[in-house]
C-alpha cells in the first residue's frame, strides 16, 4: 500500500512532470496545469468521437490576438479567412475527428517486443540443452531401440490395432 | 404476456376433448408496450424546436448536441440547419464545424450520407459563412 503510493508519486514527478507541465504546453493548455495532475472536480475537455462538443474549450486563457479573434467571430463569418476559421477551431478543440481516430503504430512495437521475449526465451533453453542437460539416456540410442522394436514384434504388442498389427509376419516387413 | 398463451391453451383443450378440429380466432391485439411510439417528423420537430430557442445557452447547444449524438441515427438536415443557426446565435463558429464533422464521421460507413447532408446545409453553410471540414482541410491528417 505505501509502496504503491510512492511509486504513483514517483511515476508522477518522473513521467508526468515532463509531459504536462512544460511551459509551452502550459502557455496552450487552457487546463489549470499549475498543481501536477488534473483536477476531476471542475469540468474538463476531452476528446471523444462521441462527444463532439466538451465542456469547456480546449484553450481557455487566451492572449490577447486571440482574444481579437474571438471578438471578430461575432461579426458575420463570412468575414473570415479560413486560417482565422481554423484558428477559432483549434481554440476550441485539440484534435480533429480524423486525428481522433487515426491510429498509431504501437503495435509493431508491442509485437517486435513479444518476439524479443520469446527469442530470448529460446536462447535460454537453447543454452541449458548443451550446458545443463547431460547425455541423452542409452535406450534411445539406434541399435537399443532397433533391438527393442524386434523384442516387441516377437512379444506381438497391441496385435490388434496397434504396434505389431502393422507388422506383417508373413513377408517380414511393415505393411 | 401470458394471456394469449392460456388462451390458446384452453382451446387446444376443448379441441381435444371434443375431437374435432376447433380453431379459436387468434387474439387480435400482440402484448406489446401502449406507450406511443414517436413518429420521425415529431423527433425531428421535437429536436428542431430544442435548437431554434432564440436565448439557446452554451450548454443547451452542448447538451442538446451531444444527446443527438448518442443516438443510433444520424440526424436530419433540418435539425443540423436549426443547430447551426443556434451556433450562430451564440457566436461559435467552432461548434458548427465540430458538428458538421460528428455527422460525417456518425454515417460510419455510409459514406452517402455526408454529401447529402452539405448537399441540403448548403444554402445554410453559405448564408451563415461556415466552412465544412473539407473546404479547411481538416478532413485529412
Amino acid at each position: 500500500m505505501l509502496t504503491s503510493r510512492a511509486l504513483v508519486r514517483g511515476l508522477k514527478s518522473g513521467f508526468w512532470r515532463p509531459l504536462s507541465s512544460t511551459s509551452s504546453v502550459q502557455a496552450a493548455h487552457g487546463k489549470d496545469m499549475s498543481p501536477d495532475v488534473l483536477d476531476p472536480s471542475v469540468p474538463q475537455y476531452n476528446n471523444r468521437l462521441d462527444t463532439p462538443l466538451s465542456d469547456v474549450p480546449f484553450v481557455r486563457n487566451l492572449n490577447s490576438e486571440q482574444r481579437q479573434l474571438k471578438e471578430k467571430e461575432k461579426e458575420p463569418w463570412t468575414k473570415l479567412t479560413k486560417e482565422e476559421k481554423i484558428a477559432l477551431y483549434r481554440l476550441a478543440h485539440e484534435l480533429t475527428y480524423p486525428e481522433m481516430r487515426r491510429g498509431s503504430s504501437e503495435w509493431k512495437t508491442v509485437l517486435g517486443g513479444v518476439f524479443i521475449f520469446l527469442g530470448f526465451s529460446g536462447m535460454l533453453v537453447w543454452w541449458q540443452r548443451i550446458f545443463v542437460f547431460g547425455e541423452v539416456p542409452h535406450t534411445l540410442s539406434d541399435e537399443w531401440v532397433e533391438k527393442q522394436t524386434q523384442r516387441m514384434i516377437d512379444m506381438r504388442i497391441n496385435p490388434v490395432g496397434g504396434f505389431a498389427y502393422h507388422w506383417d509376419y508373413v513377408k517380414k516387413q511393415w505393411k | 404476456m401470458f394471456r394469449p398463451v392460456v388462451r390458446l391453451s384452453t382451446s387446444g383443450v376443448r379441441s381435444l376433448t371434443r375431437t374435432r378440429p376447433c380453431y379459436s380466432a387468434p387474439s387480435a391485439s400482440r402484448c406489446y408496450s401502449h406507450a406511443k411510439v414517436e413518429t420521425d417528423e415529431e423527433f425531428d420537430a421535437r429536436w428542431v424546436t430544442y435548437f431554434s430557442k432564440p436565448d439557446i445557452d452554451a450548454w443547451e447547444l452542448k447538451k442538446g448536441m451531444n444527446t443527438l449524438i448518442g443516438y443510433d441515427l444520424v440526424p436530419e438536415p433540418k435539425i443540423l440547419d436549426s443547430a447551426l443557426r443556434a451556433c450562430r446565435r451564440l457566436n461559435d463558429l467552432a461548434s458548427a464545424i465540430r458538428i458538421l464533422e460528428a455527422v460525417k464521421d456518425k454515417s460510419g460507413p455510409h459514406k452517402d450520407i455526408y454529401p447529402y447532408l452539405i448537399q441540403e446545409l448548403q444554402p445554410t453553410l453559405i448564408e451563415l459563412g461556415i466552412s465544412t471540414p473539407e473546404d479547411l482541410g481538416m478532413d485529412i491528417l
